[in-house]
Parts: structure tokens; C-alpha cells; sequence
């Protein structure tokens, strides 16, 4: 049975693999209960099929989860019970209005037509709709449409709930709006696992982040902790030609080029001197800089630095 | 908490919903009862004075012709109706809300019982519709009223039978498209039956398909209930296709319902 002391997500070594693609290798993860943990990943990470598998909808491979205390695999239906899922597109039936979307979650879990009457009304107050309420839902708009998802999810009073890609495809006044609705949930007591390729998104609403690639868990700590792993930012030069690109990158250390942009990033912190050393550098070479920025850091560094490039641009790794 | 428990309460719920989505998309039910109709004034004005009095009946023409191809047109309302029950089912394996369905502790196959059950009722009304503008344009079962309830219950086997294949064609649709197309051959099926005229008149291939195809069957035994003809082995042989084709397509679509999603 459930204990308040146990995890409200605990995965041990899960595995999937498609075929023979692996999608996920030994995934282990820990999710407190009343926290906002975020996977954060490229696409192709394996942030959907962990969602998918923690969910019910797919059977893992290998490896044990427990939510809410309950095991995934012999008793999936109180792991139903327990979890709420909005996924990556919307699952609101689009000939439904949107009440009628709410009460059809209430009846499906067996609230009595009262209470599920009163829940739908209290949805559509919390979450902006009550003058949409009456129409069809394949007439709302897209932050509209997620709006009514979440709620759709938190008719059945959920202990924790799963967000693929909350935002993804919304205006960013609705990406906002959503923000502020993810951090009512987890006020309210729930535990919130998301999935998200915006680091933003993951910095704005995560306790913890963890960084997926390629089925691995790369990384995993609070924003701040990501964040000191990548100690200085990023310095970025922008040159005129490939040579004097290549020249910079043969001189200065750790540099990342981009022979696209014509860009070189430079891991360091854009203190004065560490710049000066950078330009003196450059100019004994007689490479001309067209254009230089200073990036403080971000997770855009963490995540950057943290997943691996593909091998077509395996060169890059090799300095 | 016990899932299997709520099976009948979960699919009054879903039964429901797919009321409600008729009626959101009239559109669809009237373009399902619309092509019996409009096959049944056409063989009926203007093929029926001539294929009448092929008919080798007494009484040729149109009024004869009328009074047999009635059966046909009726089993074309059910073979029209299910095309909807895959479009629907396709449609909402699409939108994402089965996947919804599935994260909740609910009697999974309330979503399937739903659909066809409200496809039953669906279909029944078109029957009411196609069956009452026979009527009107001259049909005159002769039927008591144990014949129409024969044929009520024969009709409601064959509709169980080709909605839970429909159910199925709907599941392994990759797109809605896909699953208006899927259904055809059954609309085609019909006329390759003693529907619209007797096998005794066709080529000896196409003849030997006619006889043995399950909807020749279910054509024969229908005409015998309502127009009082001798239904003999025709009825028997009609309930155990619709035995075969209605455990097929049930354990194909639960077969496909509970594959796991990618």
C-alpha cells in the first residue's frame, strides 16, 4: 500500500528497445513526492517512452518502476488510479464541448453524476473556460486545447501527473499560462514529472532536471548544480572566412567550430583577461574576428556539453 | 480497486459519448443511410421495369422487381453503416483520446463495447429509415409477426457480426482514409450475391462465388422471412457466417486494441 515515505516515481534499470534500436539503457530515476522533475532531452532521448511505460501505455523491456508505492507491472490498474497524463497532443475529444469532455473523465472515474458535475464546473473556473464550456472543442485554440487536456487529466484527482511536452506548439503567452499552471499543481500537493526539450521550460518549473540522450541518463541535479558543471559560459567568434575559422580553432582550446555559421565557441568565463588572452591569441595567428559575444551560462551549455554529438561531427570531439 | 467491476458502467459511459458524437456529426449517419436510399431508387426506377421481368416470376416489373431486391438493399444499409463504425474508430485512435483511455483505471474494453454497441443503434435506425422508403416505393413484405421478428434478430446478428469486423478494419487503419476504404469490398459484396438478380444468371465462375459467399445466405434467408418464400438451409447457414465473422472480428480487434502503442 501507499507510504508517505516512499518515492512518488522510482525507476530501477529500464530498458526498451524497438527492434534494435535501444531507446532506453538502464534508465534509473527518483522523483520525491510534491516535486516538479523534469527530462530533458533532444529528440529521440527516450523522454516520450519513459512517459509512455510509466504510464501503462507500453511494456517495459527490463527493469522495475513504482508509483505512488505501486508496481508498474502487477498492478498497473492502482498505477492508473494514481497517475494523470497529458501528452505530447492533446487527447480531448474534438466533438465534445468542453464540460462534456470533463464530465465524461468523471464518469469514467466513477465520481457520481454530482460530484462530477461540481469537479467539470471547478475545471472550467481554474483553468479559464467556462465561456468556451459549451462549445465543441474542435473550435478552441491551441493553449485553449492543453488547457482543457490538463484539466481533462485532473478530473480524476491524481497523485501524480506526467507532462509530455507541455508547450510544445504554443504561443509563448500560453507557454506561460501553462507554466503557471504546472506550479499550481505541485502547490496543491502533486508530483509532476515532465518531459520537455526547452531548457527554459525545465529551469523555469524543475526541482530537479534530468538530462536524457540516447537512452542514458547523461546528468541529473537541480538547475543550479547543471549549471555549475559548466563553469564559465561560452565565448563565441564569428569569422569572414573558413580558414581564418579553422585557424582559430587549431589555436584556441576547446573550441567548438561551426563551419555553417562560421562561428567558434570557446568554453570560458568572458572575463576581461581571459578575453584579452583569447584576442592576443587570435592576433599572433592574424586571424580577424568579425564578431564576438559573451554567453553567461545556461543549461543551453549543460545541455550542450552534456549530450553527445552525433559521429558526423565526431571531429569536434576529438580536440 | 476492481476495474472489471465498472465493464458495464464504463460502457454505458462510452456508449454514450459515441451517442453524442453521432449527433455532433449528423452529417456522417445521413451519408451512411443515404447510399442504401439512393441504390434503392436507382435499381428500383431504373433498372427495376427490366430486371422485373427477368425475374422469371409471374408477375414481372417493377413490382416484382421491388419485392426482391428490397432483401439486398436492406443488407446494404447494415454493410454501409459499419464503413462509419470504422471511420469513428479510426478517427479516435487518431485524436489521441484512446490513449487517454488507456492511462485510466477503466474496463478496457468499454472503448470497443461502446463503439458497437452504439453502432447497433446507429444502424438499427437506418434500417428503420431504408426499410420504411422501401415501403413507400412499392415494397410489400408479406411477413407475419414472427417473420419480422426473425428477420429483426437476423439483421441484428449480421450487424453484430460486421460491426465488431468494421471495429477491426477501424484498429488497423493507419488513417481515417484508410478506414473509409477498408469496408468497401463489403459494400461491393452485395452485388456479387443473389441481391440483385438470381445466380442462375451469371457465368458458371462468377455463379459458384455468388452461391458461396456469406452474404447470398443471409440475402436468401432475409427474402424468405419477409416475403413469406421458404427459408430452408439459407438461415442456418446465414447465423453461422455471422457466428464466424463476429468471433473473427472480435478477437482480431481485441487482439489489436491491447498491442502496445510505440
Amino acid at each position: 500500500m501507499t507510504t508517505t515515505s516512499s518515492p512518488a516515481i522510482a525507476v530501477n534499470g529500464l530498458r526498451k528497445s524497438f527492434g534494435d534500436k535501444v531507446v532506453l539503457d538502464g534508465l534509473d530515476l527518483t522523483v520525491e513526492r510534491g516535486t516538479v522533475f523534469a527530462l530533458l532531452g533532444p529528440n529521440g532521448a527516450g523522454k516520450t517512452t519513459t512517459v509512455n511505460i510509466l504510464s501503462t501505455l507500453l511494456a517495459p523491456d527490463a527493469g522495475t518502476a513504482r508509483i505512488d508505492g505501486h508496481d508498474l507491472a502487477t498492478e498497473p490498474d492502482a498505477v492508473r488510479a494514481a497517475i494523470g497524463v497529458t501528452g505530447q497532443f492533446s487527447a480531448v475529444d474534438n466533438l465534445l464541448t468542453g464540460i462534456e469532455n470533463l464530465r465524461l473523465m468523471g464518469d469514467l472515474h466513477h465520481l457520481g453524476r454530482k460530484e462530477s458535475r461540481r469537479r467539470a464546473d471547478a475545471m472550467l473556473e481554474r483553468f479559464g473556460l467556462v465561456a468556451a464550456g459549451a462549445r465543441p472543442a474542435a473550435g478552441y485554440s491551441g493553449g485553449m486545447r492543453r488547457r482543457l487536456d490538463l484539466a481533462m487529466t485532473l478530473m480524476g484527482d491524481p497523485k501524480v501527473v506526467f507532462l509530455d511536452e507541455p508547450t510544445t506548439g504554443l504561443d509563448p503567452r500560453s507557454r506561460r499560462d501553462m507554466w503557471q499552471m504546472v506550479g499550481d499543481l505541485v502547490a496543491d500537493g502533486l508530483t509532476v514529472l515532465l518531459t520537455t526539450q526547452y531548457l527554459e521550460e525545465a529551469d523555469t518549473l524543475a526541482d530537479r532536471i534530468a538530462v536524457l540522450d540516447h537512452g542514458h541518463l547523461v546528468a541529473e541535479g537541480t538547475a543550479a548544480e547543471l549549471k555549475r558543471r559548466v563553469p564559465g559560459g561560452h565565448i563565441r567568434l564569428r569569422f569572414a572566412a573558413l580558414a581564418e575559422l579553422e585557424a582559430a580553432s587549431r589555436v584556441l582550446n576547446g573550441a567548438v567550430p561551426d563551419a555553417e555559421t562560421l562561428t567558434v565557441r570557446v568554453p570560458g568565463e568572458g572575463s576581461g583577461r581571459a578575453l584579452r588572452s583569447m584576442l592576443d591569441t587570435l592576433d599572433r595567428e592574424s586571424v580577424e574576428v568579425t564578431e564576438l559575444t559573451v554567453h553567461t551560462p545556461d543549461l543551453d551549455d549543460v545541455f550542450l556539453t552534456l549530450t553527445a554529438p552525433t559521429s558526423s561531427d565526431g571531429r569536434q570531439t576529438d580536440r | 480497486m476492481s476495474t472489471a467491476g465498472y465493464a458495464l458502467t464504463d460502457s454505458v459511459t462510452m456508449l454514450r459519448r459515441n451517442l453524442k458524437r453521432m449527433l455532433r456529426y449528423p452529417s456522417m449517419t445521413l451519408m451512411l443511410i443515404g447510399l442504401p436510399v439512393v441504390f434503392l431508387l436507382l435499381f428500383v426506377y431504373v433498372f427495376g421495369g427490366t430486371l422485373g421481368d427477368g425475374l422469371g416470376a409471374p408477375t414481372g416489373g417493377r413490382a416484382a422487381y421491388v419485392d426482391y431486391v428490397a432483401p439486398a438493399i436492406i443488407l446494404m444499409t447494415v454493410t454501409a453503416a459499419v464503413q462509419g463504425t470504422a471511420i469513428s474508430v479510426a478517427m479516435d485512435m487518431t485524436e489521441g483520446i484512446v490513449a487517454r483511455f488507456r492511462t485510466m483505471a477503466i474496463a478496457r474494453v468499454s472503448v470497443l463495447t461502446g463503439h458497437v454497441i452504439g453502432s447497433l443503434i446507429q444502424t438499427f435506425l437506418g434500417l428503420a429509415v431504408v426499410i420504411g422508403i422501401a415501403v413507400a416505393v412499392g415494397f410489400r413484405p408479406t411477413a407475419g409477426v414472427g417473420g419480422w421478428f426473425a428477420a429483426v434478430g437476423l439483421l441484428a446478428a449480421v450487424t453484430f457480426a460486421l460491426v465488431w469486423l468494421s471495429v477491426a478494419l477501424g484498429l488497423v487503419s493507419k488513417s481515417v482514409e484508410t478506414a473509409s476504404n477498408l469496408p468497401m469490398p463489403l459494400t461491393l459484396l452485395p452485388f456479387l450475391s443473389s441481391g440483385f438478380v438470381p445466380t442462375a444468371s451469371m457465368p458458371a465462375g462468377l455463379r459458384w462465388f455468388a452461391e458461396y459467399q456469406p452474404f447470398t445466405p443471409v440475402i436468401e434467408a432475409l427474402r424468405g422471412l419477409l416475403t413469406g418464400a421458404p427459408v430452408g438451409a439459407d438461415l442456418p447457414i446465414a447465423l453461422g457466417w455471422c457466428a464466424v465473422i463476429a468471433l473473427g472480428g472480435y478477437l482480431w480487434a481485441r487482439r489489436l486494441y491491447n498491442r502496445p502503442a510505440r
